[in-house]
Parts: C-alpha cells; sequence; structure tokens
C-alpha cells in the first residue's frame, strides 16, 4: 500500500515507522527542514519537505495514487485540510486524520474525513482506566449510533445494592448488558439482582452518561 | 474573525452602514487596529472553536466572515459556520489560489487575495 502521513512530529516518526516495518511504501511530509532532515536520516528518504496541505506538494508526493492519507500535525486545521484536499482533488480511498480537539471529532465526520483519532480522548481514556476510585470508565464508543460501552461499579452503599434490574431507574436508551460480581459474568435478566462491588458493563448515549452514573451510584437516603 | 487590517476595515466598515458586528481575536492586541468609533462587540476567542464562536452569537448571525492569517484556520471556522450553525452567508479568506479553487468547488465562498491582487497589479502595469 502507499501511504503518505502529513506531519513528521513524534506521532508521525513512529507511525511511518510502524508502517515500513509492516512493508509499505510510505512517504511523509512536513514542513519544518530540521525534522524532515532527521526523518530521512533516520528512515531512509521516506520523507519530503513540504506543506501537506498545499496542492502542489501533494502532487508531487504522487497522491493520486497513494492509497491512504494519514494527517498527524498538531494542528487540526492543518489535518484537515490535508485530507480534504487528497480526498476531494486526489481522489484518495481513505484519509485519517489526528484530531488534538475532542470538540472537533463530529465536524470531521460531517465533512467527509473516513476515521478521525482523538489524541485527547485515547489519553484521558487510558488514565480513567487507571484511576480505581472513578466509577465509570469509557470502554469503547460505538461508531455510528451515537453510543458508548461504559463500565460502572456498584458501589457498597449504593441505594440500588440488593434491588432487581427491572427496579432501576435507568436513563432513556440505557442497557445494563452485562453483570461482572462474584459469581463471574452473567447477563442480567430484569430479577437479577444487583451485587455489592459489581461491575456493570452498559451500553449508553454520551448526553445519559450522568444520569446513569447517578442511578448506580448514589447511596440510600439521597 | 480575524482582527488583522483587512478584519479590522471590514468590520469598521460594516458598523459604519449599522450592522451589528461582532469581531473575535485570538490575541487582544490585534483589537487596537479599530478605530475609536467602532460601536460593536470585539471578543478574545478562537474562531475553530464552537463553544467560542457561540459565545460571539453565531447562531442568530446572518453572515461569518474568517479573515485569520492561516488559510486552513480559515477553511476551518468557514465550513463550522456553514455545516454545523447554518450560517447563510460565509465568506472565508484563501491566500493559496490552489486551495481557494478546491474549496470554491466545495461550495464556500473564497476568496484568494492572491489571485485578485496579482491580477490588479497587472492591469495596472499593461494598463
Amino acid at each position: 500500500m502507499y501511504i503518505i502521513i502529513v506531519g513528521g512530529g513524534k506521532v508521525g516518526y513512529h507511525l511511518a515507522t510502524a508502517l515500513l516495518r509492516e512493508g509499505h511504501e510510505v512517504l511523509v511530509l512536513e514542513k519544518d527542514p530540521g525534522k524532515a532532515s532527521f526523518l530521512c536520516e533516520q528512515l531512509g528518504s521516506v520523507c519530503v519537505r513540504g506543506d501537506g496541505c498545499e496542492a502542489r506538494t501533494l502532487a508531487e508526493a504522487g497522491t493520486e495514487r497513494a492509497d491512504m492519507l494519514i494527517a498527524v500535525t498538531n494542528e487540526d486545521e492543518d489535518n484537515l485540510v490535508a485530507c480534504q484536499v487528497a480526498k476531494h482533488k486526489f481522489n484518495v480511498p481513505r484519509t485519517i486524520a489526528r484530531i488534538n480537539n475532542p470538540k472537533n471529532e463530529a465536524l470531521f465526520k460531517k465533512l467527509g474525513i473516513d476515521v478521525t483519532v482523538s489524541s485527547t480522548n485515547l489519553i484521558l481514556e487510558h488514565i480513567e482506566e487507571e484511576v480505581p476510585t472513578h466509577p465509570l470508565v469509557h470502554l469503547l464508543t460505538l461508531k455510528g449510533g451515537n453510543l458508548e460501552v461504559v463500565e460502572v461499579k456498584v458501589p457498597p452503599n449504593s441505594a440500588v445494592v440488593g434491588k432487581r434490574m427491572k427496579e432501576i431507574a435507568l436513563p432513556p436508551g440505557s442497557v445494563i448488558a452485562l453483570m461482572i460480581g462474584k459469581w463471574g459474568a452473567i447477563v442480567p435478566t430484569p430479577d437479577t439482582i444487583l451485587e455489592p462491588e459489581a461491575q456493570l458493563i452498559a451500553v449508553t448515549r454520551p448526553e445519559a452518561e450522568e444520569a446513569l452514573r447517578t442511578a448506580i451510584t448514589a447511596t440510600k437516603g439521597v | 474573525m480575524g482582527c488583522g487590517r483587512v478584519g479590522a476595515q471590514l468590520a469598521a466598515m460594516l458598523d459604519e452602514d449599522g450592522h451589528e458586528v461582532t469581531i473575535m481575536d485570538r490575541e487582544p492586541y490585534s483589537f487596537r487596529r479599530l478605530p475609536p468609533s467602532f460601536g460593536g462587540t470585539a471578543l478574545v476567542g478562537d474562531g475553530t472553536d464552537e463553544d467560542s464562536l457561540r459565545r460571539a452569537g453565531i447562531e442568530q448571525a446572518d453572515a461569518f466572515v474568517a479573515v485569520t492569517q492561516g488559510d486552513n484556520r480559515n477553511v476551518m471556522a468557514a465550513q463550522i459556520a456553514r455545516h454545523i450553525f447554518h450560517v447563510p452567508k460565509v465568506g472565508c479568506r484563501i491566500y493559496d489560489p490552489l486551495r481557494e479553487e478546491l474549496y470554491h468547488t466545495l461550495g464556500l465562498e473564497t476568496i484568494s487575495p492572491t489571485t485578485v491582487g496579482a491580477k490588479l497589479l497587472k492591469d495596472l502595469i499593461e494598463g
């Protein structure tokens, strides 16, 4: 596969290294002359100094025969434009953009970028997983449906402990798909009783996340 | 969006014509370019950030113009204004003529001062 990477910073460098190892043809476009020559020293002549948002640079890079363009600069607007130019001017079949500001995810999708990777969100999710007291952890965002899979721990003093699933007022659109307790993982029925400190795997909408967390973790008498 | 020479002058002209104008810039020092008579709002903010745009009242705006120094920032802000906030009239400055051509075909109202300026100077010399 011929893959063009726009941006030769840390992400671009390591991405290029990995893709070259897998046997792909890779070209990195980097504006900064210092970074560009560093990449060439390290990886061989796989880097061209130039602005990956400029149609002329992309034409010289042979973008019309590229199978994929991946834009991984620090600037969301540069990643957006590089992908749009590749897509609309050179008909690149697949464009991937790194997003630094998570708020831009919806915009990029709307503007036809095939895949977006939000580095900020990824870092946040990984840190959340490592914080043991955090009662709600993101596991996965489901593409297309505006849904996400989350994990919620039932605190021992929660009002829902000992209740049946059907008695819990979940926010609309939220489903508890799995309960992992002392007897292992079970798919809950409406009559399943919630155990203290069980892990619940739930599917929910991002806007209902807070209500779901409250429904599971609110203590008695609140 | 963008209180450079063009942004400030455009804002002042529209204000003089009696329009309600809000001008945004990331750098408050840029607002020195506005004339003392400017009666609109000057707001520090990033025009590629949806929340900043909302704060500037983009949801009620009849027109949005992106004239920062960065072509890509202008392109992104103009597309947010058009596709997220559905502003009826969106103008976008793009210095790079090739990029300007592309976004023009994608339906943005674009102006390339490079093309316009070069043409005017050519006419001046030849005429």
